[in-house]
């Protein structure tokens, strides 16, 4: 079995801290993750492949040092990862991104085999679209299945599994072909430490690294910037809001004095909305 | 919050600025795409609100163009009157309707084949869905179909004086927004978050125009299935983003234990309880708590938000409260420049005493005859 799953490494939201004057993101120095939500389609897959036998291939698209978040893929335990990098695709929007990533599968499978299942996050904490894993399914004409909570089946032969789909107001579960395009819900698994056999191999393994015309990219107008329909015209601050919060008297005063001023000012401002909490637990 | 606007280079968020000057320059065959469209997500009988709200946004983007709002409505065979009904109810002037027994459950297939068939039959210039999982899963599907620009979980739409869609998110971190557009390609597509935009106001009685639609979709053709589908239980599922009341809580609250008198108070309010993101990443409250930019937008006629410092990525997501009461320590916390009420104080006294005034409210008014 082959399964690719796409990974993309993202700046550490975590240690990203806003200027408290110009508020603006300080980028200085922040270190760079895999996108904490690929780690679940990862671990999903490293499962998969631990179960059935083959192989899992990592592939991103990004600059040169995007190498590291490979690295790391194979000190999980992946078996191969593949760098996508090129001037061409700087500014890339989902759409623009999803065209390189299509043929970057493509010549993947070329070298490696057609994969019978592909993993995506279910969005990066970045750009946060949720729309590049939908777009590789629809330009690989695969069936998707995104928000999934868990594998019920998986039947190689049969080439068909079966999936919990986290869906407004409760789980579908689907059946659907092997090859699909998979997006796993956060949560659904813990990722693996990776042995030490792993961590030795993803230290010393070559990334395989392509540029556009090495993956096989027909279209470089559809790369980058150019293939991108989507244009960032500015980018700007929240405008503040006018007055600052009317503070209730604390000064000596117990915390069931302020709470009663508290309610006071709760009913003064949103008039009804005690009568109405009364009626609901009431069960009107 | 800071008053001047940075420079524009601090975030070099989708596509940089090096495009900021593209003219519009719409091809021949794409001048003919005219008309809003608002997908009404019907799943089992019931419209998700996001489609009014965004049915309220697409009103205004009609108007401005001074152009048709259209309702689309993808269902079941005879199971779509209501979503019309209402749909005209909330403002539109047509419907495009499609009836299909492939389209009573959603599926990625059959919608995105309905779907675009109709964009590439009745060609809208902007086509709007809710930033739920289905809307995300099928706007993805569908952009990418028609070759054509989606941007992502909007905070605002509007139309320029050429007549564009300004499609408004926040960039990375959320400290800071952009505008994304869609120049040269149609429809101009975006997706918008539940609770957003508000409720429009819904007048009975409207009729309008119901366009029929025939899409070709036999079960055979569809390899996904739907085997079957398990309700959430009514109990223990978040539901933030339409609760009336929030009470929530942030690191200020110290830990876990302290946590609870948060949920006290939501319990004696008939309240939804949530939290700051740090919260859930000290795994105190799960994952479907969290409120803000990454997690809930919420939008509620009160939220009390104790030991919250009211972080840019938090202010996102509770800004359409109408009543924001706040409890922290610090008179300086950024909070205090978005509330409405400030009690600089611990949160672990005031809420006790909070849940406990309520508490005696609440019974003394259930021990009244119920006509005073
Ligand atoms: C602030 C901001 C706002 C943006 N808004 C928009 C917008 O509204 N519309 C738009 O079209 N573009 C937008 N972009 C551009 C978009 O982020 C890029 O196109 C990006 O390359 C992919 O989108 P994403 O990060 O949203 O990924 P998502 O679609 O959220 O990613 C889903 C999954 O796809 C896979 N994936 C994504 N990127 C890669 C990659 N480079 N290599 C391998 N796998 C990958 C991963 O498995 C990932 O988990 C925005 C970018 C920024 C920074
Ligand atoms: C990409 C990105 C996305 C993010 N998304 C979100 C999001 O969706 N939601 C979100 O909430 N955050 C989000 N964050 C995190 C956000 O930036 C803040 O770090 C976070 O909101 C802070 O949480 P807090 O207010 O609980 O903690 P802190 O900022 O540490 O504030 C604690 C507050 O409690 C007060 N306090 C201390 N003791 C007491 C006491 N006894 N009584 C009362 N007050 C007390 C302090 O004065 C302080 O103001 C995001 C960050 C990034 C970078």
């Amino acid at each position: 079995m082959h399964i690719v799953v796409c990974i993309k490494q993202v700046p550490d939201s975590a240690q990203i801290r806003v200027h408290p004057v110009t508020n603006t993101i300080m980028r200085q120095g922040v270190p760079t993750i895999i996108n904490p939500y690929d780690l679940f389609s990862l671990e999903e897959a490293l499962r998969l492949r631990d179960r059935f036998g083959g192989e899992v291939t990592v592939v991103t698209m990004g600059p040169p040092m995007a190498d590291a978040s490979l690295r790391k893929c194979l000190t999980y335990g992946a078996d191969r990862a593949v760098l996508l990098t090129d001037r061409f695709f700087a500014g890339s929007d989902t759409l623009a991104t999803s065209y390189a990533l299509s043929y970057l599968i493509k010549k993947v499978a070329q070298e490696w085999g057609e994969p019978d299942i592909i993993f995506c996050g279910k969005q990066t904490i970045d750009g946060d679209t949720a729309q590049v894993g939908p777009g590789i399914a629809k330009r690989l004409n695969l069936l998707q299945l995104t928000y999934v909570a868990k594998i019920d089946e998986f039947d190689l032969a049969a080439r068909e599994i079966v999936i919990h789909r986290r869906a407004e107001g409760g789980i579908q579960i689907l059946k659907t072909k092997l090859p699909c395009l998979v997006t796993m819900l956060e949560g659904t698994n813990d990722m693996r430490r990776g042995s030490i056999e792993d961590a030795l191999r993803g230290a010393r393994s070559e990334i395989v690294t392509w540029n556009a015309a090495e993956a096989g990219i027909p279209d470089l107008a559809l790369c980058g910037l150019k293939g991108s329909p989507t244009i960032v015209k500015k980018v700007f601050a929240p405008s503040p809001r006018a007055e600052k919060a009317f503070q209730i008297e604390v000064q000596g005063k117990t915390p069931a004095e302020i709470s009663d001023a508290v309610i006071g000012e709760i009913n003064q401002r949103q008039p009804g909305l005690e009568q109405d909490i009364q009626k609901m637990a009431a069960g009107f | 919050m800071n008053q001047k606007a940075p420079p524009a280079k601090a975030a070099a968020p989708a596509a940089g600025n090096s495009r900021a000057n593209t003219k519009k320059e719409l091809p021949e065959h794409l001048k003919s795409y005219k008309h809003v469209w608002v997908l009404i997500e019907l799943e089992r009988g019931v419209v998700h609100p996001v489609s009014w709200e965004l049915m309220g946004e697409g009103r205004k983007l009609a108007d401005k163009l001074k152009v048709d709002l259209a309702a689309v409505i993808l269902g079941a065979p005879g199971g779509t009157e209501d979503a019309i009904k209402d749909s005209f109810g909330y403002g539109a002037d047509l419907c495009y309707v499609v009836e299909n027994p492939a389209l009573t459950d959603y599926r990625n297939e059959p919608y995105t084949t309905a779907m675009t068939e109709l964009v590439n039959k009745y060609q809208p210039e902007i086509l709007l869905m809710g930033a739920t999982n289905l809307g995300r899963d099928l706007a993805g599907s569908v952009a990418t179909t028609l070759l054509t620009g989606l941007t992502a979980d909007c905070t605002e739409l509007d139309v320029d004086a050429d007549g564009s869609l300004a499609a408004t998110r926040p960039t990375f971190g959320g400290s800071l927004l952009c505008t994304i557009y869609t120049l040269n390609y149609r429809p101009q597509m975006a997706t918008m978050r539940p609770r957003v935009a508000p409720m429009p106001v819904y007048q009975a009685g409207k009729t309008g125009r119901i366009i029929r639609h025939e899409v070709a979709l036999p079960e055979e053709s569809i390899i996904t299935k739907v085997l079957s589908f398990l309700p959430d239980s009514a109990t223990g599922k978040a539901n933030l983003p339409y609760a009336d009341v929030v009470v929530a809580g942030g690191l200020g609250m110290q830990n876990a234990e302290n946590y609870q008198l948060v949920r006290d108070l939501a319990e004696v309010l008939g309240a939804e309880w949530g939290g700051s993101r740090p919260l859930v990443q000290k795994g105190w409250i799960p994952s479907d708590r969290q409120i803000g930019q990454t997690g809930k937008t919420i939008r509620p006629r009160l939220y009390i938000a104790a030991g919250i410092s009211g972080a840019i990525q938090h202010r996102v997501g509770v800004e359409g409260a109408d009543l924001i009461v706040a409890i922290n320590t610090d008179p300086n916390a950024p909070i205090f420049d978005f509330a409405h009420v400030g009690i600089v104080a611990d949160a672990t006294k005031i809420l006790p005493a909070l849940t406990e005034a309520f508490r005696k409210r609440l019974a003394l008014a259930a021990a009244r005859p119920a006509a005073e």
